[in-house]
This record gives structure tokens, sequence and C-alpha cells, in this order.
């Protein structure tokens, strides 16, 4: 299960419909072993494309050093498909390589209605999990 | 003293669970070289026949190798090379 406060859920979202029809990335911190996701960090998509993302390779050297400063870890990675549902794609199975992070996968296909779902993808293997969107972690 | 590679999470199973390990060479093939004959199938997932793979980042202290000279880049003792395997994917 993945608990998300609602105001990451927006900054998600909003960056997710920002980009659109290109597709939106980035990466939500926590604590490292906490599986709490505290401090937002989009990323470039260097791909700038509608239909592939990757991170920027410096900008991502950057992120990952100061992360692993601060004793954190990407708690979620998220990115956006923009004519597709919100489901790893085999694309995404294949590249995905942090084990321990919730993969985020929000659609805007549909200009009202954003779809938000997270999954584990581990070892080619994809797992939905519930998304709890709560203010307060002790509402687990 | 020797380079100091770190290695990401995901491929820590062949380090033995360590973040980073140290190896030794004239450039950034043989470094990874010299790593694989202690940890081995390393140097396989990072690099194929075309050099070094898509999908894997390697940095020599603050700068992406493929900016500098790939597998031929120069390395040299108290240099630190980072991994970090590239977040990518896509709607296809």
């Amino acid at each position: 299960m993945l608990t998300l406060h609602p105001a990451l859920h927006a900054k998600i979202v909003a960056h997710a419909r920002a980009d659109h029809p290109d597709e939106a990335c980035g990466v939500i911190a926590g604590p490292a072993g906490s599986d709490h996701p505290e401090r937002f960090i989009p990323m470039l998509n260097a791909e700038r494309s509608p239909t592939f993302y990757r991170f920027d390779s410096m900008e991502q050297f950057r992120v990952w050093r100061e992360m692993d400063e601060r004793d954190e870890e990407p708690v979620v990675i998220y990115h956006s498909h923009t004519a597709t549902e919100a489901y790893p794609s085999r694309t995404d199975i294949s590249y995905a390589s942090e084990p321990g992070a919730h993969y985020v996968l929000v659609s805007t296909r549909d200009p009202e209605q954003a779809e938000f779902r997270a999954f584990r993808i581990i070892d080619g293997a994809v797992t939905e999990e519930d998304v709890v969107i709560a203010e307060d972690r002790m509402l687990e | 003293m020797a380079i100091e590679v770190r290695i990401p999470t995901i491929l820590r199973t062949y380090t033995g669970g360590a973040k980073s390990v140290e190896g030794s060479g004239a450039t950034l093939a043989d470094l990874l070289g010299d790593l694989d004959s202690r940890h081995g199938g390393l140097r396989e997932r990072l690099v194929d026949d075309g050099g070094l793979r898509r999908f894997v980042n390697v940095y020599l202290n603050d700068e992406d190798v493929r900016f500098l000279g790939g597998l031929q880049t120069p390395v040299h003792d108290g240099d630190t090379v980072t991994v970090l395997p590239a977040v990518a994917g896509g709607a296809c």
C-alpha cells in the first residue's frame, strides 16, 4: 500500500497536466527505510516525448547524491502516460530498476479525471498496490 | 589508493550487498574488468558488445562518462565512479 499526502498527490497530477501531451516524471524522496514519501522532486523528461520518458542523467546524478547525503531514498518514482492507461508498459517493466520504490502511474488521457495508480515492479513482475490519500500517516 | 565504485541497490547482489567497492585500472574498461574478477557478472550488467549499456549511467566523479570517453575514459586512484540505472520507460 502507498500512503500519500493529498498535497503530494496534487503535485504529481499538476505536473502531469502541465507537461501533457509529453510524459512527466519525477521522484518523491523519503527517509531511508521509512516507506514514507515526503520531498517532491519533479524531474526533466530528457526525451520530451509523448511516449517515452527518461531522467536527465546529470539531474539524476545530482538528485541521487542529494538523497544519499540526506539519508533518503526514492520512495515514489512517478511518470505519466498521456494517451494510454495508468498501467506499466513493457518498457516501464523492463527498465524498472528501483525494487524498493512505489512506481506511480498517472494517465492524463481524460482531461477531467486523472487515473492514479501505484505498483511494485520487481524482476519483471508487476503488483498493483492500494493508494491511500491521507494527511496523517497514523490513519493507516 | 584505489578507485571507489558506488553500486546501486539493484546491482548489490554482485557485491555481497556492499554499497561501494574498490578497484583499479587505467581506463573505465580496465576498472570494470578488475571488478569483474572479484564480482563476477557485474561487468555484464553494465556493458555489452556495443559499449556501455544504454540504460545504465556511469559517472566519473561528477561527469557522465558518455560526455568523457565512454569505456576508454582514463581513471585514476582517488576517483569515484558512480553507477546509476537510468530511470526510464514510457507508454509503448
